[in-house]
């Protein structure tokens, strides 16, 4: 039924799938024909339904058709994926059919890996397609040659693009589709996503119009995944997220599969489980591990390895969440909640790369609430519900890079790039003030104080257009252009004679090192090290086979619980009929709360209050997040302090709030303690001295070009800098509040680090709502979150044992 | 009287330390005062580093200067100063005087009114302040102390100067606070870069390495506040 008409393709191709036992798919026509028709399209499909193919199918016929050219000619067309890896990859998939068909196609790729012989001849020589990454692009279009490069341009292919768009990276990509555009007016925009809860979303980032711009063109559903959420034997933890009681249970489903893919949320939690599954891998199963951190070398092998069937697992992190098709993968695993319906779904996608057949996985929750969640998030995917990002106006220091870009590559008039920026969906409501304000920055800087109006970047010239100042300045923007900020990292090395740095491992962020002294062990890449030594740019080790390592948080709560699954969490826990599906401990634990406290209806706020040694404490769960409740946290407890109760802490989970206190706090008048005006100037207040408003700073000014990462001759690294960027931050806040990038960072805080949204959504939510239960002590919901306070205080082996003690003591408090 | 190398805290939040002979505070500021002579010194101003990056094309916010003039402007209020010297890198390099805004410079040239201003040189203002007024000075001595902008090799007893920029990284039980600091060992003292953009070296870096015959201290800057720190509690970048 799949089968469409055989004449909507030239014959070559269709004898080409015929050779492979295959027939061209529905959606796969609908491209060509929609491609035909000159029309923009977006194609959602999930992973494993021919979507490549369908993006390139039309170029490829097109091509084959086109007759021969005395001339050189341009690119065709522009494939644009967010990983390096998968242009190489798709590259691959790509020249099968064009070899096999004996088109005469010449496709190539162009990555920050390529060679500069081989970048110099694409020059010179475009191939039909370049496959390429937001960032090579970005080098393309400051390019002086850009123009001439892509004015035959007929097609530009989003390649992930649900991945991309809402990001500063898709604010870029955002602007470069409007810029090739504008180069091409005949380009036609085509995006491929896997699902998504809003399509709407997309097709409006990518038009250079309306919604209607871009027609919708859905592939075949195919069959629900089948997912279990693991139950092992055993107690279920109050607290953690690391799932070491369910590895017993792990290991045995690895061994009975073909090939599982185990992902985790963070590189700690994929070393730790990769430590206690070879402990117990009696049968030396062949278990690799793949994360960000390590060498590419390394990273290189695991590929290969499960490219050959040689592996039985992996364990990885979001490395693997996008389309690379590694291997024969019949199983995914997620160690600890997925905290999201979609990227849930999409990692399920990297089982079973075969429509017809269900995609299996299995899910293990770490602790109590994490049982409710990943209960709700397979609820979730099996009616294929799904969670999403908002749009997000784009950024300004995205913009102000790419006006330099613009600058850099030819002459722009003013009014006729705002015309252009304006048809990218993210700046649709942008501004002419705000234009004129990030133009302003380019090119003086934009400061009150007009002292650098001689020393402009870009200049007007005699014709009235505006231009890069000299060939230094432009230089420098390309060393430094792409929206991608990373953190400072260290090469991780093994020491050699000498003390001098040997073969490399893998590298760690700055942040990481902090919490280790020399001498200290510690598990990178699948082995136990000892800290020798740090010297500038190489942390060096030596192997400690023996030693029992120190575990250092690292890269801890990255993705925040969604909106979307808090709800059904909520709902669950208030619809008694859904325990049923939970295990004996958790459910007796709803139990007990209920009878000692009390559960709240899903829109309600269940706050408690309790004394506790000689403590008070305030509790709530407004499942709403860590970034949001770290915001409320800090927000209640400056009010506390006005209140003269005393605050003397607080502590955020993604579900739970404690504050504590000197003073009781169960006769406040906890709805207007939870009054929405906490949005106002306490929030302002307190983000404007946050260390995160710095860091937030330094990446836009990073973005936007104040601070350069890169420039002609040397390599900065963030400690090499040679001024700092938050002396800047407080001079500029000082002396010029409203300046643009101060805007910036305020709106990246907000939305990015702090979920101030997503606060404002819950105050509105519980406005009246909040149900304070007094107790004389803490609820057996309480527990999670009092042991994550005990966690905080107490790192090291010596802190762990007391740790112990204390939480059986909450415990046995809790439920008895 | 406190011992050589000794220090006690004081109710201006200063730290009171003995050079020598010479008793001296450590301000919050990082400025220095010496009392019984009513001096008040501070190193690395770096006036116009801002417009400096600017001219290269790097539009850093320009207003160091003026911020690094209102700091000024407050230690002199609280100390009332007859001698007020800049221990060198007053501007960030050589042409920075002539890029002055006019306010900046006349509130410069205020700071010399009613007492002597003495200009340090450094390596990045060799030629002096230009038309700005006060004395300017190569090295010079001031009770007991000689003062210069770059440490000399090898153990210098009395000395006071600037040029490193001095930073402390220390450990506490939340973590790691980076923090301009002073550094003695009651023989000499390094001053902290006074500028609103002079980022720091790390004193556990080799520049620092054979200029202390015992163990020094590292005088942190605080708020309202100079720590004392041990030199073992002190970590690298």
């Amino acid at each position: 039924m799949d089968a469409a008409p055989a004449t909507q393709i030239p014959e070559r191709f269709n004898a080409w799938f015929a050779s492979r036992g295959w027939a061209a798919r529905k959606h796969q026509l609908d491209m060509v024909e929609r491609a035909r028709a000159g029309r923009h399209a977006l194609l959602i499909a999930p992973t494993g339904g021919g979507k490549t193919l369908a993006g390139f199918l039309p170029s490829l016929i097109e091509l084959s058709e086109r007759p021969p050219a005395n001339t050189p000619r341009g690119i065709h067309t522009l494939y644009i994926s967010p990983l390096k890896a998968l242009a190489v990859d798709v590259e691959r998939n790509l020249m099968a059919p064009i070899l096999q068909m004996g088109l005469p196609i010449v496709a190539e790729s162009r990555t920050g890996d390529t060679g500069v012989a081989r970048k110099q001849r694409q020059r010179i020589k475009p191939p039909d397609i370049l496959l390429t990454t937001p960032e090579q692009l970005a080098l393309f279009l400051a390019w002086e040659g850009a123009r001439a490069y892509f004015e035959d341009l007929r097609c530009v292919i989003l390649d992930e693009v649900h991945a991309i768009w809402p990001s500063k990276r898709g604010d870029l990509l955002n602007l470069h589709l409007a810029r090739l555009q504008q180069i091409a007016p005949n380009m036609r925009r085509v995006g491929l996503s896997a699902t998504v809860d809003e399509p709407d979303f997309i097709r409006n980032w990518m038009s250079p119009g309306t919604v209607e711009d871009v027609d919708l063109v859905l592939g075949p559903p195919g069959p629900a995944p089948e997912v279990q959420v693991l139950v092992p034997d055993g107690p279920t933890p109050w607290t953690g997220h690391t799932a070491q009681h369910a590895m017993p249970e792990v290991y045995d489903i690895i061994a009975r599969h073909r090939m599982s893919l185990v992902f985790v949320n963070t590189r700690f939690q994929a070393e730790f489980a990769f430590q206690e599954l070879w402990a117990i891998n009696d049968d030396n199963l062949p278990i690799g591990l793949h994360h960000g951190s390590l060498s590419a070398e390394q990273r290189r092998k695991v590929e290969a390895g499960m490219a050959r069937g040689a592996l039985k697992a992996v364990i990885c992190t979001s490395t693997l969440d996008l389309g690379i098709d590694w291997g024969d993968v019949d199983l995914v695993i997620q160690l600890a909640a997925p905290k999201g319906s979609s990227r849930m779904v999409q990692r399920i996608g990297r089982a079973n790369h075969r429509l017809d057949e269900p995609s299996q996985a299995v899910l293990v929750p770490a602790n109590r609430f994490e049982v409710l969640e990943c209960r709700a998030a397979a609820d979730a995917m099996i009616a294929n519900d799904l969670d999403g990002d908002p749009p997000r106006p784009g950024a300004l220091d995205v913009l102000a890079q790419h006006v330099m870009g613009c600058a850099c590559s030819e002459p722009f008039d003013l009014l006729a790039l705002y015309d252009e920026v304006a048809t990218a969906g993210a700046y649709r409501d942008l501004t002419w003030e705000d234009f004129e304000a990030v133009v302003d920055f380019v090119s003086t800087g934009g400061y009150a104080l007009r002292t650098y109006d001689h020393y402009r970047r870009i200049v007007k010239n005699a014709d009235g257009l505006w231009t890069v100042r000299n060939e230094d300045t432009r230089r420098r923007h390309r060393m430094n252009a792409g929206a991608i900020v990373a953190a400072a990292v260290l090469s991780v090395r093994v020491m050699g004679r000498g003390r001098r740095p040997g073969r490399k491992i893998g590298e760690v962020e700055e942040g990481f090192l902090e919490q280790l002294e020399t001498g200290d062990t510690f598990v990178f890449a699948g082995q136990v090290w000892r800290l020798e030594t740090i010297t500038a740019m190489d942390v060096l080790v030596t192997p400690a086979p023996k030693a029992d390592p120190k575990m250092p948080s690292w890269g801890s709560a990255k993705f925040p619980l969604s909106t979307f699954l808090a709800k059904r969490v909520r709902e669950m826990m208030w619809d008694t009929s859904k325990w049923a599906a939970l295990p004996d401990d958790v459910r007796e634990w709803l139990e007990i709360q209920k009878d000692k406290s009390g559960l709240p209806e899903p829109d309600q706020l269940l706050l408690e209050t309790f004394p506790r040694g000689n403590r008070h404490y305030l509790v709530c769960y407004p499942f709403e997040g860590r970034a949001a409740h770290n915001t409320l946290a800090m927000l209640l407890t400056r009010r506390l302090d006005r209140l003269g109760v005393g605050p003397l802490g607080f502590t955020a989970s993604d579900y739970a709030i404690a504050i504590w206190s000197l003073k009781p706090m169960d006769r406040l008048d906890m709805a207007a303690l939870f009054d929405q005006d906490m949005l106002g100037d306490d929030l302002e207040a307190w983000l404007a001295e946050s260390f995160m408003m710095k860091a937030t700073f330094k990446k836009a000014a990073i973005i936007a070009g104040l601070i350069e990462r890169r420039f002609p001759g040397q390599e900065k690294s963030g400690r090499q800098i040679t001024f700092s960027a938050d002396l800047v931050y407080d001079v500029l806040r000082k002396h010029d509040p409203d300046h643009l990038l101060l805007r910036c960072a305020r709106a990246d805080a907000a939305t990015d680090l702090m979920d101030v949204r997503r606060l404002g959504d819950l105050l509105d939510r519980i406005k009246d709502r909040i149900r304070h239960i007094p107790l004389d002590h803490l609820s057996p919901f309480a527990v999670p979150i009092m042991m994550e306070i005990g966690k905080q205080r107490s790192p090291g082996g010596a802190g762990e044992m007391m740790l112990e003690d204390v939480a059986n003591d909450l415990i046995a408090e809790a439920m008895e | 009287m406190l011992k050589s190398g000794a220090a006690a805290g004081s109710p201006c939040g200063s730290l009171r330390v003995r050079l020598g002979a010479t008793e001296a505070m450590l301000r919050p500021s990082g400025a220095l005062w010496v009392e019984h002579v009513r001096a008040l010194v501070v190193a690395d101003l770096h006036f116009e580093k801002g417009s400096s990056y600017a001219v290269r094309g790097q539009m850093l916010p320009p207003y160091d200067t003026r911020e690094t003039v209102g700091r000024l402007e407050r230690e002199v209020e609280a100390t009332a100063p007859s001698l007020l010297i800049f221990l060198g890198d007053s501007f960030h390099d050589r042409k920075a005087h002539a890029r002055l805004a006019p306010q900046d410079a006349a509130r410069i040239a205020a700071l010399s009114v009613g007492r002597t201003l003495v200009w340090v040189t450094g390596n990045h203002d060799a030629d002096g302040p230009g038309d700005l007024p006060g004395e300017v000075e190569a090295e010079m001595t001031l009770a007991g102390l000689l003062l210069r902008h770059e440490p000399e090799r090898g153990p210098q007893p009395g000395e006071v100067s600037g040029h490193l920029h001095p930073c402390a990284k220390i450990r506490g039980t939340g973590g790691r606070v980076r923090r301009k600091c002073f550094v003695t060992d009651g023989e000499r003292l390094i001053l902290p870069a006074f500028g609103a953009y002079t980022g720091g070296l790390n004193v556990l870096d080799r520049a620092f390495a054979g200029m202390f015959g015992m163990l020094p201290m590292a005088a942190a800057l605080g708020v309202g506040r100079v720590h004392a720190i041990d030199w073992r509690s002190l970590a690298p970048d």
